[in-house]
Order: C-alpha cells, then structure tokens, then sequence
C-alpha cells in the first residue's frame, strides 16, 4: 500500500451567500455595455473581480495583463490568449467577422512578441443563421488562418435558441512561441522610449460604423483588419530592442498609450499633428462627434522601442506590407508618470484620457 | 469637408491670431463661450492655454446635456424602464447621472434604450415598431430644435401615435440675461454661439449688446474660427466699444433660418425652465405647444409627479456661471470624479469640471485616479 498522499492546504470555501462586490464595481450593479469597451470599466472588472477570482499564487502571467499571458512548459515559452468576437454587422468593408477571429488572436500573440502557431475556435450559433453564411464565415477563416501563418487545431460548436444570440458569436484561442531573449510587456516601456504607430488610424471603426444599423453613410474606408505577426517577426528578427507593443483595438490609440503609460508609470508625449488619420476617418469622426485616437484598428501596432533603434525599426515597418504608413507619433517621458499629454496642431497641450467605456457621440 | 476642417485648423495662421491677441491685451478681462461645442475645440486644441495669463475664458452653461435638470433626467429614466417603451437618446445623454442611476444602467437592466444620430431615426423606429411606445428625448438649444421639431411635426401629420418627445429645450438669449442680471457679474464678453444664430439669427441678440453693454461675437467652432472670436471680443474691450459682431460670416446671417424657426414656432412655446446647478430662469426654453401636446412624453407616460431636488454638495451652477473655478467646489475629486460625476459638467471630457480634473492630473499625477 502506497503512502497516503500529503492531505492538500484546505481550500477555504467561497462563501457566495457573504460575498460583496468590491468598489469601484458596486457603482454600476449591473454589467453595462461599457464593461466591454475597452476602456476604463473593462479594466476595472478585470482587475477587481477576475484577477482576485483567478489567482492562484503563482498569477504573474495573469496579473501582468499583457495582450497575450506569457507562460513557461519545459524550456519553452508560449504566448497563450483567448478573443470573442461579436461585431454587428458580421460583414463590413475590408473584412467579415471571420477575418477578425483570427487576426485579432493572431495580433495579441504577436504583441508579445511571439511567433502565433495555433488557433482553436468556438462558435455560438443562433438557430436560423443561414448555413450558407456560416460556410462564408468559415472560408474567411481559412484563409485568414493560412495569411497570418496558423494552424486552426481544434474547435466547437453551440446553438442557441433563435433570440439569443446574434447570428454568430466567435472565440478563438491562440498559443504562439516567444523567442528566446524576446521580452515585452506593457510594463516595460521607458523614458526615451520612441512611440511609433504602424500606419493610419481610425479605419477599422469608422467602416464598422459606416454600414451600422439606423447610421449607413457613404465612406470609402475600409477596415484594416491584418494579421501582424510576419511584421513583429521581422523587427525581433532584425534585432529592434522592442520594449512595448500593443495592437490599438478598442478605445483605439488612446487607451493603447493610456495603459502603457499606467503599466510602466512613465509619461507619453504625443504630437497630435503626426498621429496619421486618413481624410475620411477625419471627416468621420467630425461628424459623429468621434476622437479618431479611440477608435478602433485591427490591423495597427503601436511600438515602443530603444531610442537608438527608432530610425531602422521605421524603415523595416515601410519596407513591410502591413507597415507602410508608419511613423514616429511621439516618446516616452519620466514627467507625469501614467498621463499621456498631446502637443495639438495649434500648438496647445491636452490630456489624452483613456475613454471612460465606449465613445459617445457628442450632441454639440 | 476635410480642406475645411483642415483650413481652420492651420498652425501658422493661428499662430498669427494668437499674436495679434497677445498684442491687443493690456490688462485682465473673462470672456465666456456660451457653447458646448465651442468649449470642447478649446480643450481639444488647448486654446486656453495659448492666450495671455490675463485672459480668462470662462465656461458658459451651453452644453445641453450640462444644463438639462436633473428632474429631467429622472423622468427620462423612468419612462425608458417601461417594457413597451423604445427610448432613443442623442448618445451623451446616456451616461448623465439622474438621482440613482444612467440611461446606460436601464439598458443593462433590460431597458430598450437606443443611441440615435437624427431625431427622424426616433420617428422611423417607431413605424417599424407599431406596437411599441417609441420616445425621442428633444434636448438642446436652439439648434438641434428644428430637426426635433420636424419629428413632432411629422408624427402628427402622418398618424405616427406611438411616438412621443421627452422635450427639455433650452434658449441661450434667457440665459445671458440671467448671466448679466446675476448679483456677482464676472462676464465682460460673450462668444455666441455660431450654430444657435444660424437658426434663429443676430437679431436676438442686438437688446443685449444694447441694454448691458457687452461685446456679443457670434462665433464659429474650429480652433481658426475661436480664436477670431476671442481676438475680435478682446479688440471691443480694449477700445471700450460694446458691439455685436458676426466672426462667423460663412454659416450666419441677421435674420438666421427663417423657415426653420416658422416650424420651431409651430412645435413649440416659451415656457420657464429650470437649468442643471443655476435653477429657474424665466422664458428660457420651450416645450412643445397646445397643438402637439398629445406627442408630449409627460403626459403620455405621467411622470409629472417626479420632482426631483438637485444635490446640494455640486456647485456646477457656479461653475457654469464663471462663480468658481471647479476646483473651488468642496466635492471636487473628491465626491465628483469622470468616473462617478455629481454634476454634468464632470460628465464629458469637454465639461469644465473633467477638463479642470485632467490638468489637475497633469500637474500632480500621483493624485492620478
């Protein structure tokens, strides 16, 4: 008879009859739309009701709240991440929902700095979608998955009744290798620190908007939807010092700068006149009363690199497809540590927030 | 569109105005834009920040959701948790707190709330959904009145009965008078707003100038077309004239939008209305006249009962008064954060408390939140 096993550290039982939600989440009792917007509530939920829940002693791959959670098995290290996906419409100009499950998994691996290798996929289907539609949806993703350079390993499927869902809603969970050597983290940008954004803003959004219910209106923009993991590779591979790397989707640009700056506590100085927004985004968003840095990219990063690196890191993002309209939107500051502030085009100064939830357009 | 937006937004020739503006001061004057909008491009483009120290921009009470009383508010609230009703709202309004809660919080607990651009998307979504109560909540200043107008006017003569208007309106003329008539008197000189006069014309504003002897410039709402504003105002004050001038020639006229202010008069009468943190001021807004009181969302859902008190602790009034500074009110920061706002004005990033809150940050970011 073997030796009886040690007896495991008793659990404490969770005790849901006296568990109370803690601040600042008892300000909105109910889950509101804006929890996941991106912005400030989404990170208030994460931090005061998942990271407690899931911690489990050894967190810091959880508690750094990268893009990806960074994970060691054996030697290795795996950038490990999961998405959902439910964008109405399911189909916009420049890209489907399908593009978007796997890109969007792809680029948190990427931001990472990982090479993406596999994908597992769920669906929630409502009854009555059209089959035809679904096969659409799934070709996308084929062809997504065979762009970007993963494998699509493993997947399930749920139906819903017809009223509780919308037509599809997507997961995709992705795991990719980190070089070795390779760290980045949104904790790790630093005074001096070069900011560059990969190319034009606001498209993804302002061509989700243009073809939403009640608001169509005529726009040639097109989303940007883009799987960013041959460029990362490329600027890794030619040895650019990369501190930190997020893909602006939600809350777009400024939330991206915005938790970057929290995460390493330093200051982001932005010159608002080099931020590149198309005409039509531009446009856009002056009329529906948008800020075009929080509107949603798919196919952007935004780089924090060594100073030194800055001009080479440049010049391989315009020599790669998916980084042709970089540029250098502004640095890294030790003054006001977790504010960005942007220089505007008349040469004032304002404090760029993270938006608070989703934007709202503004009546005047 | 974009050679405009980009025209009136030109670094050089701003450059210039500010100059010129820095050469013509001599001595402290508080100008006040009345408009929201025009609030917001100064803090976009940090305007503020670029005039001599002793010009001091206050302000105004022209951010219709700032102003829109809390009462109001409450019974927006109450009609949108009703199960038959559709409650479509210009999107700022959702996260204005009432006495307990937002339009966003009756959304997440199953409300039918829904953000529309025009007030027509209200009408159209109520002959889509017969069977429904739609109501349109009609905020604003003279601006946005013809388009909501239009609406009342439509579900009416087309039979739309299902659709209804929550009006809380508000008039910029009254609320300069209250402005000029207040005991302590800090505004020298006005930036009118340049949309508002487009409707309704400068005519409204000539016994103004006349009888408190103020600078009136209507004004556009690029940074190009403020600072002209501010540079023209500051000219009258420094030769101690007191004129109404339009620096907004390209939108505005003396007589404005005529048609559009035959169907405002048509929809709508003058009545008193309470403003958000400064109270009543008399003949300042409208609601909708005897001939379309059976649109009117007050009678329909009865919710005149709700009478609601504002709280004590937010000074807004004062604030949108050029009284106090924001950060003069003992709840600010404290009480009163973007992320838990007493008063409108901490509601949106434009509104004078929020914008006073992330320069607070800037110049003392371990108090960041």
């Amino acid at each position: 008879m073997s030796k009886p096993m040690d007896p495991s550290p008793l659990q404490p039982a969770v005790d849901l009859a006296n568990w109370s939600c803690p601040l600042p989440l008892r300000d909105s009792p109910h889950i509101v739309m804006g929890h996941g917007g991106g912005g400030r509530l989404s990170a208030e939920l994460v931090e005061h009701l998942f990271v407690p829940a899931f911690s489990s002693g050894d967190d810091s791959a959880l508690a750094r709240l990268g893009d990806s959670a960074v994970v060691a098995v054996g030697a290795e290290r795996l950038a490990f991440t999961t998405d959902s996906y439910v964008v109405r419409p399911r189909w916009f100009p420049g890209g489907s929902i399908g593009d978007l499950a796997v890109n969007g998994t792809v680029n948190d691996l990427a931001m990472m700095g990982a090479r993406p290798l596999y994908l597992t996929v769920g669906f929630i289907l409502e009854e009555g979608l059209e089959v035809a539609e679904l096969g659409r949806i799934v070709e996308v993703m084929g062809r997504a998955a065979r762009e970007a350079g993963v494998t699509i390993v493993a997947g399930d499927t749920k139906v819903v009744d017809a009223g509780h869902g919308d037509g599809v809603y997507i997961n995709t969970a992705g795991v990719g290798a980190v070089p070795a050597g390779v760290t980045i983290g949104p904790e790790l940008a630093r005074p001096g620190d070069v900011v560059i954004v990969s190319g034009p803003i606001g498209m993804h959004g302002i061509a989700v908007l243009s073809v939403r219910d009640g608001l169509e209106f005529g726009s040639q923009i097109a989303s940007d939807s883009a799987p960013l993991g041959d460029l990362v590779a490329e600027l890794i591979d030619a040895g650019v010092q990369i501190h930190a790397l997020r893909d602006p989707t939600r809350g777009g640009v400024a939330a991206t700068l915005n938790e970057i700056a929290t995460a390493s506590q330093v200051g982001v100085h932005i010159e608002e006149r080099q931020v590149p927004v198309p005409a039509d985004v531009r446009a856009a968003c002056g009329f529906l009363g948008l800020d075009p840095m929080c509107v949603a990219n798919e196919g952007k990063l935004v780089a924090f690199v060594a100073p030194s690196d800055a001009d080479r890191a440049l010049a391989l993002m315009h020599s790669h497809r998916h980084g042709t309209g970089a540029v250098i939107v502004g640095e890294v500051t030790a003054d006001h540590p977790g504010v960005v502030v942007a220089r505007t085009a008349i040469g004032g100064t304002r404090v760029v927030d993270l938006p608070l939830a989703e934007q709202l357009p503004r009546i005047c | 569109m974009t050679k405009y937006l980009d025209e009136f937004n030109d670094p050089e020739l701003a450059r210039r105005l500010l100059d010129e503006i820095a050469a013509t001061v001599t001595r402290p004057w508080s100008i006040m834009e009345v408009c929201g909008g025009q609030t917001h491009t100064i803090i976009r483009n940090g305007i503020d920040q670029l005039l001599p120290e002793s010009v001091q921009l206050i302000h105004g009470p022209g951010c219709p959701v700032c102003v829109t009383p809390l009462e109001i508010i409450d019974k927006a609230l109450a009609i949108a948790a009703r199960p038959e009703v559709i409650f479509c709202s210009f999107g700022d309004m959702l996260r204005v707190p009432g006495s307990d809660q937002d339009l966003f919080a009756i959304k997440s607990q199953g409300g039918d709330v829904r953000v529309v651009y025009s007030p027509l998307d209200a009408v159209r979504i109520a002959q889509d959904n017969p069977d429904k109560q739609v109501v349109f909540f009609g905020i604003g200043f003279e601006t946005t009145a013809p388009a909501n107008a239009m609406t009342v006017h439509l579900a009416k003569t087309q039979g739309i009965d299902n659709f209804s208007v929550l009006v809380s309106h508000v008039l910029v003329p009254p609320a300069i008078t209250a402005l000029m008539e207040a005991p302590e008197r800090r505004v020298q000189g006005f930036l009118a707003a340049g949309h508002v006069c487009a409707v309704m014309g400068m005519s409204q504003y000539v016994p103004l100038v006349e009888k408190y002897h103020v600078p009136i410039v209507v004004t556009g709402f690029e940074p190009l077309d403020v600072l002209e504003g501010i540079r023209r105002t500051l000219l009258q004050l420094e030769q101690g004239r007191a004129e109404l001038e339009n620096a907004y020639p390209r939108a505005v006229t003396f007589e404005g939008n005529v048609r559009a202010q035959e169907m405002v008069h048509d929809v709508f009468e003058v009545t008193d209305r309470a403003w958000r943190g400064i109270g009543m001021i008399p003949a300042s807004g409208w609601r909708l006249s005897a001939r379309y009181s059976a649109f009117d969302a007050e009678n329909r859902f009865d919710v005149r009962g709700i009478l609601t008190q504002e709280s004590s602790l937010c000074r807004s009034g004062e604030v949108l008064q050029g009284l106090i500074k924001p950060n003069e009110c003992g709840a600010f920061g404290t009480g009163c954060t973007p992320r838990r706002p007493l008063g409108a004005p901490m509601v949106s990033s434009e509104g004078a408390c929020a914008a006073y809150y992330q320069f607070r940050r800037l110049a003392n970011p371990v108090a960041a939140p």
